[in-house]
């Protein structure tokens, strides 16, 4: 029997490699997040300047937006030929599934991150060399309790009709905590005054939140996917 | 020489089963049992829950009440290992469309814990897919998909077989292949149940029948004439 890392990583593996040959996922995500960015970007630029300390939630908004666009977009997959059915039925431990999905939904959005920061900061004029570390690690926390909770309830509405609506509905009210958390954090880091002692109590609150998120989940998969 | 067969358990025993949907009812206390080295043909209208059955012994399902037993442990009991014993094709195929031939099998066999990357030429080759490996299924047609999903559903060498309507699709040498590689586990020690309305191919291929009607068992005829009428004689028996 493959043990669960193992089974994990197999999982991943293969959701990259359909990724890698479709590309469907990441073109729709990444021109999502760039549209949102630009059309921000015009409403909250006047004359080339910024509305002051508008550009961390601007982040965070379009990786909410993009990160859900993803996460249906993923389990949809598994639907249509009901490989998810197949996975379930491979005797690896259910926690395998989910933590496959949620790795290869984290590469993803890490690489949308990695192209829509740099934008952000040209139009914004965000300042992302102040503390570049501090700044990574809050997107990292924050991607990973966004898609904690998204990659379980992205499973657990694979059947329902409604899905696409349902999802946003369901999964921004729990994960409420993680925005702020981000959005808190990362101005901290943008303000003209720096606070990054400041952005540091938010990197622990989110690494908390990651914890308890990831635990909940690793232990609700293997019960509310048993049909 | 025919593969050796996984798993430690020589029956499946089903007892007393019943499974609701909600207040649907799809199986009514279903019994019945399955030896290794048999072929059962479950038959029944459409939405008499075979598929729910099939999903059941898959472990995927459970039982609203009722057992069923693998050898002496129940799915719960069996775990990962009972699991790793069972091979389903279900009416989708279980394949990605993205992936090709190849990857699809050697995922799965890797999901299944299958060291032996040979047993992936093997399987393609009883595919007939051995030119067309590194194709992406989404190219395939229903019948080399089908093919394919059955090969992925026994590249860990299950002991039971579950497949629910094998033959759609398949044009006549593929059904004749098909028939020719479930009698090959028959006679490797597989337990193969198999749902199809394809009387003509279960004819002769199946050892015994059984019949569901509206979610309960009703008895088919053994071995007297031809599976077709059996199978009506024993459905018009069931409607009132």
């Amino acid at each position: 029997m493959t043990s669960v890392i193992a089974a994990a990583w197999q999982i991943a593996r293969k959701d990259l490699r359909v990724e890698a040959r479709s590309r469907e996922l990441i073109y729709t995500t990444i021109f999502f997040a760039f549209s949102c960015v630009l059309i921000f970007a015009f409403a909250f630029v006047r004359e080339g300047q910024p509305i002051p300390n508008a550009s961390a939630g601007i982040l965070w908004i379009t990786i909410a937006f993009s990160g859900t666009l993803a996460l249906g977009r993923t389990f949809e997959r598994e639907r249509q030929s009901e490989t998810l059915r197949a996975l379930l039925l491979a005797p690896v431990e259910r926690v395998a599934v989910y933590l496959g999905k949620l790795l290869a939904l984290l590469v993803l959005l890490f690489a949308v991150e990695a192209l829509i920061v740099p934008i952000i900061g040209l139009l914004f004029d965000a300042p992302l060399g102040r503390a570049p570390l501090l700044l990574l690690a809050l997107l990292v926390s924050g991607t990973i309790g966004f898609g904690s909770v998204g990659t379980l309830f992205a499973a657990m509405l694979v059947r329902a009709q409604s899905r696409d609506v349902l999802l946003p509905v369901i999964l921004y009210p729990i994960v409420v905590p993680v925005f702020i958390g981000g959005v808190q954090g990362t101005s901290a880091i943008f303000a003209d005054e720096p606070a990054l002692a400041m952005a540091q109590t938010w990197l622990a609150i989110l690494i908390f939140f990651d914890a308890v998120f990831v635990t909940l989940a690793l232990w609700t998969f293997g019960p509310v996917m048993t049909e | 020489m025919m593969p050796d067969v996984a798993g430690d358990f020589t029956v499946v025993q089903v007892r007393d089963v019943t499974r609701h949907y909600g207040r649907r009812r799809a199986l009514s206390r279903v019994s019945l049992e399955c030896r290794a080295g048999s072929i059962l043909g479950l038959l029944g209208p459409n939405g008499a829950g075979k598929s729910t059955l099939l999903g059941i012994l898959s472990t995927l399902l459970r039982p609203t009440s009722g057992t069923v037993l693998y050898g002496e442990r129940t799915a719960h009991e069996g775990g990962d290992g009972l699991r790793a014993a069972i091979g389903v094709l279900g009416h989708d195929l279980f394949l990605y469309a993205d992936l090709t031939a190849r990857e699809n099998l050697t995922f799965f066999a890797r999901l299944y814990g299958v060291a032996d990357a040979g047993r992936i030429t093997t399987a393609l080759e009883r595919a007939g897919l051995a030119d067309r490996a590194d194709d992406r299924v989404g190219a395939f047609s229903r019948g080399l998909r089908q093919r394919l999903g059955l090969e992925r559903a026994l590249i860990h060498q299950p002991r039971l077989v579950l497949l629910d309507e094998p033959f759609t699709g398949l044009d006549d040498d593929s059904t004749a292949r098909l028939t020719a590689r479930l009698a090959s586990l028959r006679e490797a020690g597989a337990i193969v149940v198999v749902a199809t309305h394809d009387f003509e191919t279960a004819d002769g291929l199946v050892d015994r029948a059984a019949c569901l009607a509206n979610g309960r068992l009703v008895p088919v005829a053994e071995g007297r004439g031809r599976l077709r009428e059996r199978y009506r004689a024993a459905i018009g028996s069931a409607v009132p």
